[in-house]
């Protein structure tokens, strides 16, 4: 192999990596909302996330709905609608036990999988980028995938925000009072409910929007929250609970990684993300960026 | 005295009821048969593509049975677990009495039911997929219409050798399928003289293929034979694509999963030209298939695309109606293997078939199909036809 055939190499593999780094990002940054700031062991994140797919596909194929508004419809409606499952459900186990948090968020799960075969199907819903985001961009030194280029861009869009947004406001800093210290938040005026029903939403806004970007890599099926489970809890686990820039360096690291070693050593390329994640959590039981 | 008139009037009851059994009986026949997919699970699209071929040809053959014989399918979901679908094969011989198992989707679940079909004297028709070579060897109560993976990998290997392609790379799933695949495809291109220079096995569950792609670039092949389950073949396709695998004057081979018909409308910038094997394509013309087109039209219209598995389903019930009309209904498992094993379709939508008598396994038509556009959709456009291939392997592996 030439010289300039390894350093093509190597920039292909960079790439892929960050792009696919960059769709664990956004399919996991809603999760390290409602499970790192509220505290909730919340397995049924994919449900929404699927959700947003299942709804931007089919806004786009069967209404004829351009990419972007249905990618913002897609986030609103989950949004929306997660609103009074967490009224209903999620509510009641705020602040209780683990274990009864996983039987509910499982169960939710299981039901999601049996609902979107009822409702679409077993077969994958199909994303159809816009034309301007297929084929390829030139940036001069080569050209690159749009798609996935278009997936790094927004995911370094939202992470700024989000960082803005949380760690920046009144609104984060209300957040945060309330998951440490729920009563004293309370006695100092701040409505607790309403503003846990609001990350709530915005958790799950997030995770239809992560779904619906994603779709193009992790395609959108029924099984599709029990599927990627294993994802969201790894960058949320080795990023650190209650981070907002955690999840953001545990994407990039397991996903730049993954992809590399896939690349050098496929025999044992399924293996590495898992004892990634071992090493980090051995090392660090609370994630790169978990608060003590 | 009482009692006396009472064991009177039950003598009676009884014995008429003896009179009438035996002349209602010819005319209900009933012939259950137990029907085994995996309707959940990861292969849960594969047994709705099935299913399909399987409902229609009930809906349009039912009225041929014989006067006085029907049907009845006893359905069961193996959730595509193994130990799960040998529990209900168990079930459907011992309670539910049926004459005959057929469907299923995967290997490892007609392996787990085959020793069954030994000890009940039950047959199992494979109609699905589940093509793994040795399957038929475990029990002489087996037979199969589907395929083989051999029967795919191997002609494709030979096949690509002869275009005057000399090194191959592989790249296939890290399971059973992947492994007989690329052993098959291996075989075929080394016996037509070309030469391997590179082989990787993938991690099934995986959502981005980019890196393997990648590395099958930098090899520099003439040719990469490819194998995954159909659920990734959208994934793997893209990531073909996006890395430009074909401008990089690759050849992409590989059997027919890669390009299932009904995701095909999904795959709109699918480059072109991807050469896969396989025993069917709804474009290929012949008369059992126009005939098949049409019925498939009438029933579902638009609303689904017939694809490998909804063919294979259908000529399982081909095979099921042709024994049940032969025998009036009333066979035993020895009848029914003896008569599966010589059966024959001329005119099957995948053009010839038989069951060869020694294996129990199909003998059928490979066509060698190329990714095109056609009336502006994209179709496998069959190029290529080698002719009746029985499973390779077993001539390879001849019994000990």
């Amino acid at each position: 192999m030439h010289l300039s055939d390894t350093a093509s190499a190597i920039i292909s593999i960079g790439f892929h990596g960050l792009a696919f780094a960059m769709v664990l990002y956004l399919i996991s940054v809603g999760l390290s909302v409602t499970m790192g700031l509220m505290g909730f062991v919340n397995l049924a994140h994919g449900v929404f996330a699927m959700a947003g797919g299942y709804v931007l596909t089919t806004l786009m194929s069967r209404w004829g709905l351009p990419f972007l508004p249905a990618l913002l419809a897609a986030a609103v409606a989950v949004s929306l609608a997660s609103l009074p499952i967490e009224r209903l459900l999620y509510r009641r186990l705020y602040g209780g036990e683990e274990l009864d948090q996983v039987l509910l968020t499982m169960g939710l799960v299981f039901m999601s999988v049996a609902a979107a075969t009822y409702v679409w199907g077993p077969l994958q819903q199909p994303l159809q980028p816009p034309p301007w985001l297929s084929g390829e961009v030139d940036f001069g030194v080569r050209s690159f995938p749009a798609y996935r280029s278009f997936l790094i861009l927004c995911g370094a869009a939202l992470v700024t925000a989000l960082w803005l947004g949380i760690e920046r406001t009144r609104f984060g800093a209300r957040v945060r009072a309330s998951v440490d210290n729920l009563r004293m938040a309370q006695s100092v005026g701040i409505d607790t409910s309403r503003l846990f029903m609001t990350t709530f939403a915005l958790g799950s806004g997030l995770a239809g929007l992560g779904g619906g970007l994603g779709a193009d890599l992790l395609a959108i099926s029924p099984s599709y929250a029990l599927q990627n489970l294993a994802y969201f809890l790894i960058v949320v686990a080795v990023g650190g609970l209650g981070s907002i820039r955690g999840p953001f360096v545990a994407a990039l690291l397991i996903g730049i990684a993954d992809t590399g070693f896939k690349y050098l050593l496929p025999e044992f390329g399924a293996f590495f993300i898992y004892a990634l994640t071992l090493g980090v959590l051995l090392w660090r039981p609370r994630g790169l960026f978990g608060r003590a | 005295m009482r009692c006396g008139r009472f064991v009177v009037a039950l003598i009676i009851v009884v014995s008429a009821t003896c009179a009438l059994l035996p002349r209602r009986a010819p005319a209900q026949t009933v012939v259950k048969i137990g029907l085994i997919s995996s309707y959940s699970g990861f292969v849960a699209q594969a047994a709705d593509q099935a299913q399909k071929g399987i409902d229609l040809y009930l809906k349009e053959h039912e009225k041929d049975l014989p006067q006085g014989v029907k049907v009845e399918l006893v359905r069961r979901d193996d959730t595509s677990n193994p130990e799960v679908g040998k529990r209900l094969a168990q079930e459907l011989i011992t309670r539910e009495h049926v004459q005959l198992l057929t469907g299923v989707i995967l290997s490892p679940v007609a392996a787990a039911i085959a020793p069954l079909t030994a000890e009940a004297k039950v047959p199992l028709l494979i109609s699905i997929a589940a093509g793994g070579s040795a399957i038929p060897r475990i029990s002489p109560y087996v037979a199969r219409v589907s395929f083989t993976l051999w029967q795919q990998g191997y002609p494709i290997g030979k096949w690509a050798s002869e275009q005057g392609w000399k090194k191959a790379y592989t790249a296939v799933s890290d399971f059973i399928p992947g492994h007989d695949s690329e052993e098959a495809f291996t075989k075929g291109f080394r016996d037509g003289g070309g030469q391997i220079v590179g082989a990787v096995r993938m991690p099934p569950a995986n959502p981005d293929f980019a890196p393997f792609v990648q590395r099958i670039r930098d090899a520099k092949p003439d040719v990469v034979f490819v194998w995954v389950p159909s659920v990734q073949a959208t994934a793997l396709v893209k990531a073909v694509r996006d890395l430009g695998l074909r401008e990089a004057d690759i050849q992409i081979t590989s059997a027919q999963d890669l390009l299932p018909e009904e995701q095909l409308p999904a795959m709109g910038d699918t480059p072109l030209g991807l050469i896969t094997s396989g025993n069917y394509s709804t474009v290929g013309e012949r008369p059992g298939n126009a005939n098949f087109l049409a019925a498939w039209k009438r029933e579902y219209a638009d609303g689904a695309i017939p694809n490998f598995l909804s063919v294979n389903a259908w000529d399982g019930m081909v095979a099921i109606f042709d024994l049940i009309k032969a025998t009036k209904g009333k066979f035993t498992g020895d009848e029914a293997m003896a008569f599966f094993k010589n059966w024959k379709n001329p005119d099957s939508p995948r053009g010839p078939i038989m069951i060869d008598p020694e294996t129990r396994d199909i003998v059928q038509n490979v066509y060698i199909r190329r990714l095109e556009q056609q009336n502006g959709k994209l179709a496998n456009i069959e190029i290529a036809t080698i002719p009746m291939v029985k499973d390779p392997w077993k001539e390879f592996n001849p019994p000990k």
